[in-house]
């Protein structure tokens, strides 16, 4: 599915540069459920970003699902963001103008699918979220956790085949992040391959792999047993 | 290819983001509304001035004769100049490649009398090429001819104020007046852009009038065309030439002002041609400050705007918007709302110089209004103003990295 080969970043700062990652190497089948973890400033966020393709690395090799991720138009990245990848924000970034439904069909929109098509296929994800009430809502009448939701079904809207996940659980409470926790093992259940940024030791585990980055290095990558978080609720 | 959904989005954009629409849909409908109430007012300046010279041909030269003020050549101040019928032929002849239209004019003031209606009249006894020069215009029938100028036919052309007045109901095409107990037939009737007295007048032959109340060859002044190709300089130097020149005739000295007295149209339409054109020249540097000023507040406003949209724009882009998208989004919007707003402020502008128009006429301001084509241009000049304010942040826009659009917060 992934695979990443002595992958640099730096970013400048001032005169001098911050070199961020510094060679990182990876690769996730398909199938998988894998945390990045690590303080803050050890990378895990650039990581996932020059994986979702929001930012480009300086060297290295990146491949997904055995296309070469290098050297990108902006046109071409749009493509492929659209068709592989599905992205589940920390701070949700959702359009405030739009409501549940319209958020939903954005990624479809950019597709090119039917207006007629393109709602019912988001009014689908929508119901697999448990919004279908909250369709006409727009996102400053949702709570937290139906936000996420909402993101959720957006990042899944365009079925792809990777869903990046930047600490998704990061401005929720306990209870709604086991119940998102929940519904993303779920996800990963059906197959979807996922990867994950966050710094809950709690979460993380209930993810099947960890990789552990420190100072844009990987000091520890291990399969672990996955707790269930429908233990939790 | 028309996109529905594309401007679907662009009106739920706008429609959803109401201040930031009306903000800059007030700068662009300000400026476009200044742009016209300005281009507006300086219409009527320059109506004002067409009018005041509207009435005659421009390129007019009056020469009127009076009494002389000095002596010369032996002959004694006092001295009474007559022009006559000799006079007018030798200007035709002497300066016949230089003048357009040549008649006499012959005042006189007569009682006219149709059935029971009766009034008294101004009349001016003319050759057929007065029509030309006081740009008269035929209502019904026919001007004076050259064959009532060789018959001495006594038929007239009446003013529309003056059937009025007399024939009130009748059509007076072929009846008889009766002017000072001559029958005369009208054969026309005429209308004068100048004004109403103009249309209070009434015209004959002059080989008439000098027949039949003069017995003499007298002529009371002689109006002239030059020929319109001449310039400012050629015709002033003319008219000068021509001062000179019936100076001699008349044995008159060359620095009495009064006995030959010529007034020539060329000294001040030169005048009120330089103050048009510098009056143009400063509304047009105004109008375009104003636009500029327009271009400027929408370009400020776009750059707010695709900045207020950079997270927006972030989240679009992860989505799998491509950049021509962005930047349609952003432009199509941009000119959407000055196309709307500009079109609002022309008629709010419009609007104002129909309403304050009539009562700015004190102020030497006539019809303040602005053309069609102009109202036309100014909007496409606006809608590409528009487009190019909007097209540049809009650029910029879809160029940034995502990651750094989101960031933004």
């Amino acid at each position: 599915m992934l695979n990443i080969s002595q992958l640099h970043k730096s970013y400048p700062i001032g005169d001098s540069s911050l070199h961020v990652l510094k060679g990182i190497d990876l690769s996730v089948e398909d199938g998988e459920m894998v945390a990045i973890m690590g303080s803050s400033g050890s990378g895990k966020s650039t990581l996932l970003n020059i994986i979702g393709m929001l930012d480009e690395a300086d060297s290295g090799d990146y491949i997904l699902d055995g296309l070469q991720i290098k050297d990108l138009t902006e046109k071409k990245a749009a493509v492929y963001r659209n068709k592989f990848l599905g992205f589940i924000f920390q701070s949700f970034n959702l359009i405030n103008y739009k409501n549940a439904l319209e958020n939903v069909a954005l990624p479809l929109y950019y597709q090119g699918m039917k207006r007629k098509e393109r709602q019912e296929l988001a009014m689908f994800h929508l119901e697999k979220v448990g919004l279908t009430d909250w369709a006409e809502h727009l996102p400053n009448e949702l709570s937290g956790g139906q936000k996420q939701r909402v993101a959720i079904a957006r990042a899944l809207a365009a079925n792809p085949k990777l869903l990046l996940a930047d600490e998704p659980t990061g401005a929720l409470d306990t209870t709604t992040s086991y119940e998102i926790m929940e519904f993303i093992q779920q996800l990963n259940d059906e197959g979807k391959t996922i990867l994950m940024v966050t710094h809950e030791e709690d979460i993380a585990n209930m993810c099947k792999r960890i990789v552990r980055l420190r100072d844009g290095v990987i000091m520890e990558d291990k399969k672990i047993e996955q707790v269930r978080a429908g233990h939790h609720v | 290819m028309f996109d529905l959904d594309l401007w679907r989005e662009i009106f739920q954009s706008i429609n959803k983001n109401r201040t930031r629409s009306l903000l800059s849909g007030f700068t662009v409908a300000f400026a476009i509304l200044l742009f016209t109430i300005l281009f507006g007012i300086a219409n009527g300046l320059n109506n004002t001035f067409k009018e005041a010279f509207a009435d005659d041909a421009t390129n007019s030269i009056f020469i009127r004769s009076g009494r002389t003020t000095k002596a010369h050549k032996g002959l004694q101040a006092g001295r009474l100049i007559q022009f006559e019928n000799d006079d007018l032929d030798y200007i035709k002849k002497d300066f016949d490649d230089k003048i357009e239209f040549i008649t006499a004019r012959i005042y006189l003031n007569v009682n006219a009398t149709f059935r029971n209606e009766q009034n008294s009249y101004s009349v001016r006894a003319v050759h057929p090429d007065h029509q030309y020069l006081e740009r008269t215009l035929m209502k019904e029938g026919r001007y004076i001819n050259q064959n009532d100028l060789i018959n001495k036919t006594k038929v007239i052309v009446i003013g529309r104020l003056v059937a009025e007045d007399l024939f009130i109901k009748t059509d007076p095409l072929g009846k008889y007046i009766n002017l000072n107990g001559i029958q005369y037939k009208v054969v026309g009737i005429f209308e004068d852009d100048g004004n109403d007295n103009e249309e209070r007048l009434i015209y004959m032959s002059v080989t008439t009038a000098q027949q039949v109340y003069g017995k003499n060859d007298y002529i009371d002044q002689i109006n002239l065309t030059y020929k319109p190709e001449m310039n400012f300089d050629q015709a002033i130097s003319f008219g000068n030439d021509l001062t000179k020149k019936l100076k001699e005739r008349f044995s008159v000295a060359n620095t009495d002002q009064r006995a030959i007295r010529l007034f020539n149209m060329a000294n001040q339409t030169k005048g009120v041609n330089q103050m048009t054109t510098v009056l143009g020249v400063v509304i047009l540097i105004i109008g375009m400050g104003t636009l500029i000023a327009g271009i400027v507040g929408i370009s400020n406003i776009m750059i707010f705007i695709v900045k207020e949209r950079t997270k927006e724009i972030g989240i679009r882009k992860a989505l799998g918007a491509k950049p021509r998208s962005i930047v349609s989004i952003i432009l199509i919007e941009s000119i959407i709302v000055t196309a709307i707003s500009g079109y609002v402020g022309l008629l709010i502008g419009v609007g104002v110089l129909e309403w304050i128009g009539p009562s700015l006429k004190q102020y030497f301001i006539t019809n303040p209004s602005v053309s069609r084509s102009l109202v036309i241009s100014a909007t496409i000049t606006l809608i590409a103003a528009g487009t190019l304010a909007g097209y540049l942040p809009a650029k910029r826009a879809s160029r940034i990295k995502p990651i750094v659009a989101l960031r933004n917060d």
